[in-house]
């Protein structure tokens, strides 16, 4: 019984040690440090205690409202859009067709790779001045635009590089899809529903669980985006691109002070867990669960 | 193609749809269906007449559920036509068939509740919403479901889900139900309540409706007309007695009755105007038959269903020519209750062994003896090919 139990921890001790290492001690260590004005160059000893005096200098601090704001605008753009984008492809994908099963792993892949620096990286090339799509639009006749200099055009190609990364949505959508029962659509046939209505009316609310999952997901991640904007604007220009994350990465790693990119951490946090709440709230709604019973049943 | 109009009102008024006499007619000519390189229906012609119950009973696999879905419209047919009323709706969409079909699974819309799941075609129909409570309101009186309108599936039994499966296609007044498997997913007390209540609904509704089971007690019980269907094909159309008493073919005698008919293998003795002598294991049998197309020598089998053996002495009235008596070994006994089951051995019937169906109080003893009869007229003979030899001479006494 005794080596059962030691054996056992032991094989889930890799995951302990990782777990404690690499998020509980950053968790624990990140909200300690936003109190504290600890600067990256100095040993801890030297850092101050400042109470609340990060989470006032936020307040006041235009570039984090700026950020912010440009954050909200890219979670607001790209999570209905990924979501759209992802359910239309999953629906595309579920219709019974020869070869299907490759063009499922094909539409997949970018997804794998989309979230990576390497695509990132590609993302900056295709979009530079003499990059692929410029080339493009001239051959169409077209005029070359400055993708990357524009604080429009700047915003617009980190949030395509979120929409490639549908992948992953889109497996979880095309179980989701899968899961409806083919009786319901028939039923909905001989009722007289065309395929539009059927896909309001039957398969929507059906999936409502999965586009809630979906949701949740994406908001979370999108208000976490690192990768697009570091690599391929750096957040510019004119800090067009200038997601939290990357205020928070260029607070503590450029200019050292890790306190006050703790606390910004922490704000971040908060503001991912308000939305959560908000969206587990608004799921009673609209979210249809249909093996749930009802109560006093 | 109809317009949503025409629809409408034909749900409203189901006069106009199908023509006058012929309305609630199915009629299936040639039809095939083939999945890829399969043949899953081979060929059926069948007429179903205005407010017959007709079922379609076979083993997995036969086809039954395929044909059900082609008069549906859910698939097309390879070939053939199928006309349902007077129209010619072999490529006619679901909808405007005149049709409406209850799952095995019930198919109900769970974010709907019981009256949205049964308004849900008429809405779609464009039916203005005080007729489509009526209709639905109607329905659920008939149906028992009042109380449950504003109840969303996932509050309601198995019954109560197929009620309102049903009280879908009600509202519909449409020409034709059809029930695919309706009671499988229900357990078997409730099972034999609600083919109670499928039978009672069609002699209310006096519809014509299509029927798909496995289970041959549905298909005894609720049919006007069994279809019983083997790979594709019709093996034999018949009212559920008939096809009980004079199976066409050894599929049918062995499908239809439970527990399943005994076979045995015989050789043709003799053949004469009014009976076949047939040689089995270590008995002669001379079974009436009229005009027997056999000749002696040829392969048959005779059949004797377990439920037409009688245990004690013959009764004084019959004599060696209408009855016979067997010795036999107590195989194995499954009791039941009201009736015993007894798998006996009868080494002059069979190597194998038979199966016996006897009133529940007979002591019976694994591995003692027993005498048990059978009247020569209920045996059943077919030829090499399975087909039923002759016109049995216990027609004349079972239609007496």
């Amino acid at each position: 019984m005794y080596d059962n139990r030691v054996s056992g921890y032991l094989y889930i001790a890799p995951f302990l040690i990782g777990l404690a290492t690499f998020t509980l001690f950053p968790f624990l260590a990140s909200f300690l440090l936003s109190f504290s004005d600890y600067q990256l160059q100095d040993p801890v000893e030297q850092a101050r205690f400042l109470g609340l005096g990060n989470y006032t200098q936020m307040a006041g601090d235009d570039t984090f409202h700026g950020s912010l704001g440009v954050t909200f605008l890219y979670v607001f753009i790209t999570v209905p859009l990924k979501l759209a984008f992802a359910l239309f492809i999953a629906f595309v994908l579920n219709f019974k067709l020869r070869g299907i099963g490759f063009f499922r792993t094909a539409y997949y892949v970018p997804s794998i790779l989309g979230g990576s620096v390497a695509i990132a990286v590609l993302w900056r090339y295709v979009f530079a001045g003499d990059g692929l799509i410029n080339q493009v639009l001239v051959w169409a006749g077209g005029e070359p635009l400055n993708w990357l200099g524009e604080p429009a055009y700047a915003l617009f190609t980190v949030v395509l590089l979120r929409l490639w990364q549908f992948g992953s949505a889109m497996v979880v959508f095309l179980a989701g899809l899968q899961n409806i029962p083919t009786d319901l659509y028939e039923a909905a046939t001989i009722d007289g529903a065309g395929k539009a209505h059927i896909f309001f009316t039957i398969t929507l609310p059906l999936l409502t669980p999965v586009i809630f999952f979906n949701f949740i997901m994406q908001i979370v991640q999108a208000f976490q985006e690192f990768n697009g904007p570091y690599i391929i604007t750096g957040g510019g220009p004119l800090k067009s691109t200038y997601l939290l994350p990357l205020m928070i990465y260029e607070e503590a790693f450029k200019y050292f002070n890790v306190g006050y990119a703790a606390a910004l951490s922490w704000a971040l946090f908060l503001i991912i867990a308000l939305f959560t709440i908000i969206a587990f709230a608004s799921a009673k709604y609209w979210v249809f669960y249909g093996n749930e019973r009802e109560d006093g049943e | 193609m109809a317009s949503k109009a025409d629809i409408a009102e034909g749900a409203t008024t189901d006069k106009s749809r199908g023509g006058g006499v012929a309305k609630g007619r199915v009629l299936l000519r040639g039809v095939t269906k083939c999945f890829g390189a399969v043949d899953v229906i081979k060929g059926v012609d069948l007429e179903i007449a205005p407010g017959e119950l007709t079922v379609f009973v076979g083993p997995s696999g036969c086809g039954k559920s395929t044909l059900l879905r082609l008069v549906s419209g859910l698939e097309l047919p390879t070939g053939g036509s199928i006309i349902i009323g007077d129209r010619d709706v072999t490529l006619v969409h679901p909808s405007e068939r005149g049709i409406a079909m209850v799952f095995q699974s019930y198919a109900l819309y769970p974010h709907m509740s019981v009256a949205e799941n049964m308004g849900f075609g008429l809405k779609i129909a464009g039916l203005p919403k005080p007729l489509i409570k009526e209709k639905v309101a109607k329905a659920a009186e008939i149906l028992q479901l009042t109380p449950l309108l504003d109840r969303k599936p996932r509050a309601l039994s198995g019954g109560q889900r197929q009620r309102v499966a049903i009280g879908r296609c009600i509202v519909r007044e449409p020409e034709v139900f059809l029930f695919d498997e309706p009671l499988s997913n229900l357990d078997a007390a409730l099972r034999g309540q609600m083919r109670v209540e499928i039978a009672r609904l069609h002699a209310k509704l006096g519809a014509t409706m299509i029927y798909v089971t496995h289970d041959q007690v549905e298909a005894m019980t609720l049919a006007t007309r069994i279809v019983v269907l083997n790979a594709g094909r019709i093996e034999q159309i018949g009212a559920p007695i008939e096809l009980y008493r004079h199976p066409a073919n050894l599929f049918v005698a062995g499908f239809i009755g439970s527990p399943a008919m005994n076979f045995m293998d015989g050789i043709v003795e003799a053949v004469e105007t009014d009976g076949v002598s047939v040689r089995l294991n270590g008995a002669t049998l001379r079974l009436p038959r009229h005009d027997a197309a056999v000749k002696p020598g040829a392969k048959v089998t005779v059949g004797i269903r377990p439920e037409h053996f009688r245990v004690g002495p013959t009764p004084t009235d019959m004599d060696h020519d209408q009855a016979v008596e067997f010795d036999a070994i107590i195989d194995l006994v499954e009791r039941l209750g009201g009736e015993t089951l007894a798998h006996l051995r009868m080494p002059s019937l069979s190597d194998g062994v038979l199966v016996v169906k006897i009133s529940g109080d007979v002591p019976l003893r694994i591995g003692t003896g027993l005498r048990v009869g059978v009247r020569l007229a209920q045996c059943h003979l077919f030829d090499a090919d399975g087909r039923a030899v002759g016109e049995p001479a216990a027609r004349a006494v079972v239609a007496a």
